[in-house]
């Protein structure tokens, strides 16, 4: 077996997600949207005070990608496993692994990406300066493929589950912790002046780590659900 | 080639089938029967691998598939009662990307050619929601036509398909037979393959 074949396959998968995705922009722009719409109603709740909006603009931020990256997580491997694709996956010759990592990473480029993009333009309506709003760029950059690895082993736990969907939030959001803390603290350390950057090599090692096990974990978890 | 000796499945607190084993050579096809509930399915299931068996073990070509793993994989074919086919793709795009997970990829050309001769070739740019049950299961069955796989397990691949279509189906068990494959069927219609089919009832 070589290793050029698993990529293609995992290209593949990644690359039907997408189409899939782009078929139903309704859904796949789902995320976005709530982002956006959090993070715009908190400054027409609290009011035009400017410092105390730029004090919770970094934890707004976070925690509005936080949420909106779990939109789409309950349907992450729950429409394969239910028409079939997740048996033909797990039964593909290729790695396994390989093929959830590239779901994983279609779910990141779907509802991950357009948030970093969109975090930039909200930032201001919290009066955040510019090197601060490239700080929260670089902790999304970092920190939501975090949140997508992770969400997609409680998705992939909860696969079969009735009110799977609740369940996946109970059990990915204190996995979700450690990026919140790393990921607000970096813009927040910024907005102080202490520098980010011990914030973002925390999130980097998160990233690091989660990418290594989290797909044998969603593996594991989807054979299970499989059986 | 294809060997279960003693196999065992429970459900639950349920015994579905224990003590099934069989042995099936190159050229050889296995029709499994049984009433509905049976275990049927669940016995496919832990011939390709995806569910282990409570008891027993699954063995391919003298080695037991939970040790083959990849290689194993890449020997079987498995077409469960679900089409695994997106409802947002078109049928062209579903047959190319099972292709490309089964590790080979294909072109249009050949896709087409596939749809064509499981004979939804005029469908082959519509939606698979757009698809009617039978032309559904057609189109998961053009898989069988590129398929290199050595050993085919089909769970009830002639539901919802007409007389047209078990009639293809017989014929591309048939060929695939001949040309020294296996092949594992569960179905509650005779197949009307000119192959011998072996026969495994399950709960009798």
């Amino acid at each position: 077996m070589t290793g050029g074949s698993a990529l293609a396959a995992a290209l593949g998968v990644l690359r039907r997600d997408l189409l899939l995705a782009l078929r139903r922009k309704s859904d796949a722009l789902a995320p976005v949207f709530f982002f956006v719409i959090v993070a715009s109603l908190f400054p027409l709740g609290i009011g035009p005070e400017p410092d105390l909006l730029r004090r919770i603009g970094p934890g707004v931020l976070w925690v509005g990608a936080l949420l909106a990256t779990m939109l789409a997580l309950a349907r992450l491997f729950a429409a394969d496993y239910e028409d079939g694709t997740l048996e033909q996956l797990a039964l593909s010759p290729e790695p396994f692994v390989m093929l959830a990592a590239a779901k994983v990473g279609a779910h990141w480029l779907v509802s991950g990406l357009p948030l970093i993009v969109a975090a930039p333009v909200l930032a201001l309506q919290y009066g955040l300066p510019a090197d601060t709003i490239a700080v929260l760029v670089a902790s999304l950059l970092l920190g939501t493929p975090v949140l997508s690895l992770v969400g997609a082993i409680g998705a992939a736990l909860t696969l079969g589950v009735r009110g799977g969907g609740l369940l996946v939030a109970l059990i990915v959001l204190p996995l979700y912790v450690p990026a919140l803390v790393f990921g607000a603290g970096a813009v927040d350390a910024n907005l102080a002046g202490t520098g980010a950057a011990a914030h973002l090599s925390l999130l980097g090692a998160c990233l690091v780590i989660a990418g290594f096990f989290a797909p044998w974990a969603i593996t594991a978890a989807l054979r299970i659900a499989l059986e | 080639m294809l060997a279960a000796t003693a196999l065992e499945c429970i459900r639950g607190d349920r015994t579905l089938f224990s003590g099934v084993s069989f042995e099936l050579a190159a050229g050889a096809g296995l029709l499994v029967q049984g009433a509905n509930g049976a275990g049927k399915t669940s016995l496919l299931r832990i011939l390709v691998g995806l569910s282990p068996p409570a008891v027993g073990e699954v063995a391919w070509e003298g080695r037991p598939i939970r040790l083959l793993g990849e290689a194993y994989r890449r020997e079987v074919l498995w077409c469960g009662h679900a089409n695994a086919l997106k409802d947002d793709l078109s049928a062209l795009e579903n047959v190319r990307a099972a292709a490309a997970l089964a590790g080979r990829p294909i072109g249009e050309e050949q896709a087409r050619g596939a749809l064509e001769r499981a004979g939804v070739g005029a469908q082959a740019d519509l939606p698979a929601r757009s698809l009617s049950q039978g032309q559904k299961r057609r189109t998961a069955l053009a898989r069988l036509l590129f398929a290199r796989a050595k050993l085919w397990v089909l769970d009830e691949p002639v539901a919802a398909l007409d007389a047209g279509g078990v009639e293809w189906l017989a014929a591309a068990l048939d060929r695939h037979l001949e040309s020294g494959g296996l092949a594992v069927v569960t179905s509650h219609q005779p197949l009307a393959t000119g192959a011998r089919f072996e026969m495994l009832k399950l709960g009798a």
